[in-house]
């Protein structure tokens, strides 16, 4: 029921997303079309960020009650930031492309974002290589744990490292009012839409378990 | 204290085993030189060029070789179950991670301590003054805190070999942006005041996860 | 009137669960100081799995097990203290000699004049001549043998082993049994061989599927051992 209410407040937000970031708002003058990228790269970089605190809060739920639960909302939270950090990326590279020329360009926020990229890769590989569920949730965990912690520092090292970069331009002008507003419907959009898809994916965690525990369990009836 | 004393009779243990065998010694340094030549083949041996890319080198250096001495270092306690033997033994987790942890330290100085001048001599670039000692054992705490608690997790999974790198190069990324920084300046006559904030970073990075890792150690181990 | 006494070990409840799986389902079990006690059962029963908990390397999902009445689930490292465990695996550093394997174990264990302790159990377990070797140059039984040696240093209440006498020749099953009975200690024992474990053990059990499928408690006759056995295979 209370996915339902998530799945139609979040749909309802992202068509308005979708019109306010396609029509609504004007051209901006300086970058032009491509600007229109940014409506959708920041929401995309807070959800990563939310979806990894996420996981570390959940990992270390997990390592204290050890409750199936919580590594199902930590692995399904670790999904959902890897696809959107790997989006984050893509349309950073997209707006690097065009504002300066080149794919890529070392800035700290998106060196970062490429730091934390590789950690949850990590963390998938790692579980992907642990044969048993509850050792699986373990090493994730603790995966989970120190990655976070990690973020401070990989941010303020890569911006001590590359200090002679422009800072971007956006937040230093302000954001005209319809910009602004236009943000923030994203902002919102994409708040529902991870928690909906939070909700989803631990769902669907717990419901593989249920499967396989089945499964064992026939098997061991009728060998 | 009794924490402390049992954990040097783990890194005593250690030493001893590398004293009977020279295992990782006579590997890790041919490696690391190794990968010190053939560095230099790739970047030419101009010395404008070696200057520029020397710091840079020999923290890559080290972050490889240091993968192959924490692998073995856990690959030794795996063999014949002898971490299980510590477990049954009367001391803490956090004893044996301390001791594990001091053991993988003295053999990244151990490394050190052989390359440097090995490096010094075929970069031409002197490597002995007080600063860059100081930046050297302080990474080397970071590397040696994260590498321990993740070569106890790796050695648990199916590839070992892969998952090792896989999770210690990305979180390391600070200390090495940090530590390579920090040296490129002393290399071109900067003095201490001008890397206090490269240390710092290292300083704080030792500390988060010198605790973190002795706090997360135990859930690792355990079955 | 009989004297109410401590048991040495009092498994409460206990179960473990990996996954989905319960190899350990509600067990309790009490052994009394003194007793030999073999535990059998087939392949999964959850033997090893006991033994591990028994051992504190690993821990239950339920229930607690006391020795002489301390819990390990507080202050498991003083349990520890007064555990002897002989694995399935050696627990020795293969590039290290049989002294400096034994000398690192009695630095943990804290065992005051360790070398004498040391000499005395190789003496009797035929090692002394290879006291200097490494134990990566030893057969199956040799090793076997050390991590014997290795358990008792300390001289530990409780005995616990995971098939002590594979790889053992008659001269060193003898050894074992004739030192680890000593002291008066208390030992849990799993054996593969019926005939062999029921020689040794003062009280045997079976396990079946996580739980104890037999358990009289005073020591049964062979045929009811072997008959109860057949038994506890028809529930695997």
């Amino acid at each position: 029921m209370k996915r339902r209410v998530l799945f139609f407040v979040s749909s309802g937000l992202l068509l308005a997303s979708f019109y306010m970031v396609l029509v609504f708002v004007p051209t901006e003058r300086d970058m032009g079309i491509v600007q229109r990228i940014f409506y959708y790269h920041v929401p995309l970089a807070w959800i990563a960020f939310l979806a990894f605190f996420v996981v570390f809060f959940a990992s270390t739920g997990y390592l204290i009650k050890r409750k199936p639960l919580w590594d199902h909302i930590a692995c399904a939270s670790a999904e959902i930031g890897l696809v959107f950090i790997s989006l984050m990326l893509l349309t950073g590279m997209i707006w690097a492309k065009a504002a300066w020329g080149v794919w890529w360009i070392w800035e700290p926020r998106l060196t970062t974002s490429l730091v934390l990229w590789f950690i949850y890769v990590a963390y998938f590989i790692v579980r992907a290589y642990v044969v048993e569920e509850e050792r699986k949730a373990r090493f994730g965990a603790v995966v989970g744990i120190i990655g976070f912690l990690n973020v401070p520092l990989v941010f303020l090292s890569v911006t001590l490292w590359r200090t002679q970069h422009p800072p971007l331009t956006i937040f230093t002008e302000g954001l005209a009012g319809s910009m602004m507003a236009t943000l923030l419907v994203c902002l919102f959009a994409f708040n529902f839409f991870y928690f909906y898809l939070l909700a989803e994916g631990t769902l669907m965690k717990a419901d593989e378990r249920a499967v396989k525990q089945l499964k064992e369990e026939s098997i061991r009836r009728n060998p | 204290m009794r924490e402390i004393a049992k954990a040097c009779v783990i890194a005593a243990k250690d030493m001893l085993t590398e004293i009977r065998t020279r295992e990782v010694v006579s590997s890790v340094v041919v490696f690391a030189v190794l990968v010190i030549v053939i560095f230099n083949f790739a970047f030419g041996s101009n010395p404008q060029a070696a200057d520029l890319v020397a710091p840079g080198i020999l923290w890559v250096t080290f972050a490889f070789a240091g993968v192959l001495s924490l692998n073995r270092s856990f690959v030794l306690e795996k063999e014949e179950d002898c971490i299980e033997g510590l477990m049954v033994a009367p001391i803490s987790r956090e004893s044996i991670f301390l001791g594990k942890f001091f053991g993988n330290l003295l053999f990244i100085f151990l490394i050190q301590v052989i390359v440097i001048p090995v490096f010094s001599l075929l970069f031409n670039v002197g490597f002995f003054n007080i600063e860059l000692v100081l930046i050297t054992v302080l990474a080397s705490v970071g590397f040696a805190s994260v590498g321990t608690l993740f070569a106890a997790m790796a050695v648990s999974t199916r590839a070992r070999e892969l998952v090792l790198p896989v999770l210690f190069f990305p979180v390391i990324t600070p200390v090495i942006i940090a530590a390579v920084n920090a040296s490129a300046l002393i290399l071109e006559g900067g003095g201490l005041g001008d890397i206090t904030q490269w240390l710092g970073i290292i300083g704080a990075f030792d500390v988060i996860f010198v605790v973190a890792s002795y706090l997360i150690f135990c859930f690792i181990i355990e079955e | 009137m009989a004297v109410e006494t401590i048991p040495a070990v009092e498994i409460k409840n206990l179960s473990r669960n990996f996954g989905t799986f319960e190899a350990l389902n509600n067990l309790s079990l009490v052994v009394e100081p003194g007793e030999t006690l073999a535990v059998f059962g087939h392949n999964g029963a959850g033997k090893t799995t006991l033994l591990k908990i028994l051992s504190t390397v690993m821990k239950p999902t339920r229930g607690n097990i006391y020795y002489s009445g301390l819990s390990i689930a507080e202050g498991a490292e003083n349990v520890r203290r007064r555990l002897g465990v002989v694995s399935h695996r050696t627990f020795l550093y293969s590039s290290l000699t049989a002294y400096d394997n034994l000398v690192f174990y009695s630095r943990l264990y804290d065992v005051a004049g360790y070398e004498t302790r040391i000499k005395q159990l190789l003496n009797r377990l035929g090692l002394r001549s290879r006291m200097y070797d490494k134990v990566g140059t030893f057969s199956r039984g040799m090793s076997q043998r050390l991590a014997i040696a290795r358990a008792l240093l300390h001289h530990p209440e409780v005995v616990l082993m995971d098939e002590p006498e594979s790889g053992l020749d008659t001269f060193a099953m003898d050894a074992l049994w004739q030192l680890v009975r000593e002291d008066s200690r208390t030992v849990i024992f799993t054996h593969h061989n019926l005939e062999r474990g029921f020689q040794a053990a003062s009280r045997v059990v079976i396990m079946a599927r996580g739980k104890m499928f037999f358990c009289p408690g005073v020591k049964c006759s062979f045929d009811e051992l072997e008959k109860a056995y057949k038994a506890s295979l028809e529930t695997a």
